[in-house]
């Protein structure tokens, strides 16, 4: 559980899916002018990611790694190289699907998150998770919570950003820096602040 | 069909300059921060997406008549997806050291917004020369800002150019130190941010709406 409990940790502040390794930029930048839907969208990713991690890893770990189709007849077979349109594939699919589901079976949830799910599909977090999963061998239980502690850090990240642009909008920016640029020195300083948890072991 | 000279100079210059994916549109800065620690690692990154971009635009401008719309993004995305894993075994065949330390990042080309982005936005709607050009600039466009970043963190953080020590030794022993910061994930940040207030206060280039 120590482990578990500090993989989570890990994922969500010291190794932060944004700030650490800049996945999922686009959409932070696009989607932090406003903090009700910065929250939807951080629960959408939290929500995409806990689901497509262990399902990559049962689809990379049973069908793609090298060896994985000896059970088949043929122990030689290395599809590895497969990984990058099977795991955009299963995200694209299962974010379908979801949509799909809550729009049946939630209409009041739908009604939040529903426009940013299609959106979801092509974050770089979702597939960045996925592949940092299988390029550190994380085993099941793993895969399932890093995909929940890179969603709630990216949703943490975001969220404090919507925050603070909002009171920028107050604030005497220089004109040239205004909109993005002033953006990007408030996510450095976000993520020096978020450094200093690497000290932290648990 | 072949248009004249200037019809493809207006593409570039667009690609280029004008309308920089990155510091114009704000696009494709997951990878733009990650991989320009180093020089090597930037210009092979850059080099890796224009061959995708270029390549992908061209495809999905042949096939816009036959995708239906609904299922476009699907179809961008596997046209994507493939050549992006052969651009990945390419890399890993011949710079495998560099490939290492790009890790994951050759595989988010497919996530990277500027390839999709220019799928959407011009190659739908332009015949596939145009997108091939567009994609090329685009690609050269984010490069330049990826090799610029890099220069400044490299020679900043580490001292270094391409790996060779530049800074003389007595300036060290004059008590200059590198800047830390510029190697960490913050730097990346602050250089894009400064980038982006400079380009803004330089004349001829579209500013960002508010």
């Amino acid at each position: 559980m120590g482990d578990l409990l500090s993989l989570f940790i890990n994922s969500v502040f010291i190794g932060n899916i944004l700030l650490a390794y800049f996945l999922g930029m686009c959409s932070f930048i696009a989607v932090s002018k406003n903090i009700e839907t910065a929250t939807g969208l951080g629960f959408a990713v939290i929500f995409v990611l806990t689901v497509t991690s262990p399902v990559n890893w049962l689809i990379y770990h049973g069908l793609l790694a090298p060896g994985a189709l000896s059970w088949a007849g043929f122990p030689d077979l290395d599809l590895s190289f497969l990984k990058f349109i099977t795991f955009i594939a299963v995200i694209a699919a299962i974010v379908q699907a979801v949509e799909m589901i809550i729009d049946k079976y939630s209409p009041l949830l739908y009604a939040t998150l529903g426009v940013f799910l299609p959106l979801i599909a092509v974050n770089c977090a979702i597939l960045g998770t996925s592949l940092f999963m299988v390029e550190r061998n994380y085993t099941l239980i793993e895969s399932i919570v890093f995909g929940a502690g890179s969603g709630t850090g990216w949703m943490l990240a975001i969220v404090s950003m919507a925050a603070i642009r909002k009171k920028t909008l107050y604030a005497d920016v220089p004109k040239g820096l205004e909109g993005f640029g002033i953006t990007m020195i408030i996510a450095g300083l976000m993520a020096m602040t978020f450094m200093m948890f690497s000290g932290i072991t648990l | 069909m072949l248009k004249d000279k200037t019809h493809y100079m207006e593409i570039l210059v667009k690609g280029i300059w004008k309308e920089n994916p990155v510091a114009y549109q704000v696009l494709g800065i997951c990878s733009a921060l990650a991989v320009t620690v180093k020089m090597s690692t930037a210009i092979v990154m850059a080099v890796a997406l224009t061959v995708v971009t270029a390549f992908s635009g061209m495809i999905i401008s042949s096939l816009r008549k036959q995708i239906p719309s609904n299922i476009r993004i699907i179809v961008e995305l596997a046209v994507i997806a493939s050549l992006v894993i052969v651009t990945d075994e390419v890399l890993k065949a011949f710079f495998y050291d560099t490939s290492k330390q790009l890790s994951i990042f050759v595989g988010l080309i497919i996530t990277n917004c500027i390839v999709l982005g220019r799928a959407e936005a011009f190659a739908l709607a332009n015949d596939p020369i145009d997108s091939f050009v567009d994609g090329i600039a685009n690609g050269i466009g984010y490069g330049l800002i990826l090799v610029f970043v890099a220069f400044l963190r490299e020679l900043l953080g580490s001292g270094k150019i391409f790996g060779l020590a530049v800074i003389p030794q007595f300036i060290f022993e004059a008590g200059y130190q590198n800047m830390g910061l510029m190697v960490l994930a913050p730097g990346a940040f602050f250089i894009i941010g400064l980038l982006v207030w400079l380009k803004n206060s330089l004349p001829g280039i579209s500013h960002e709406k508010k």
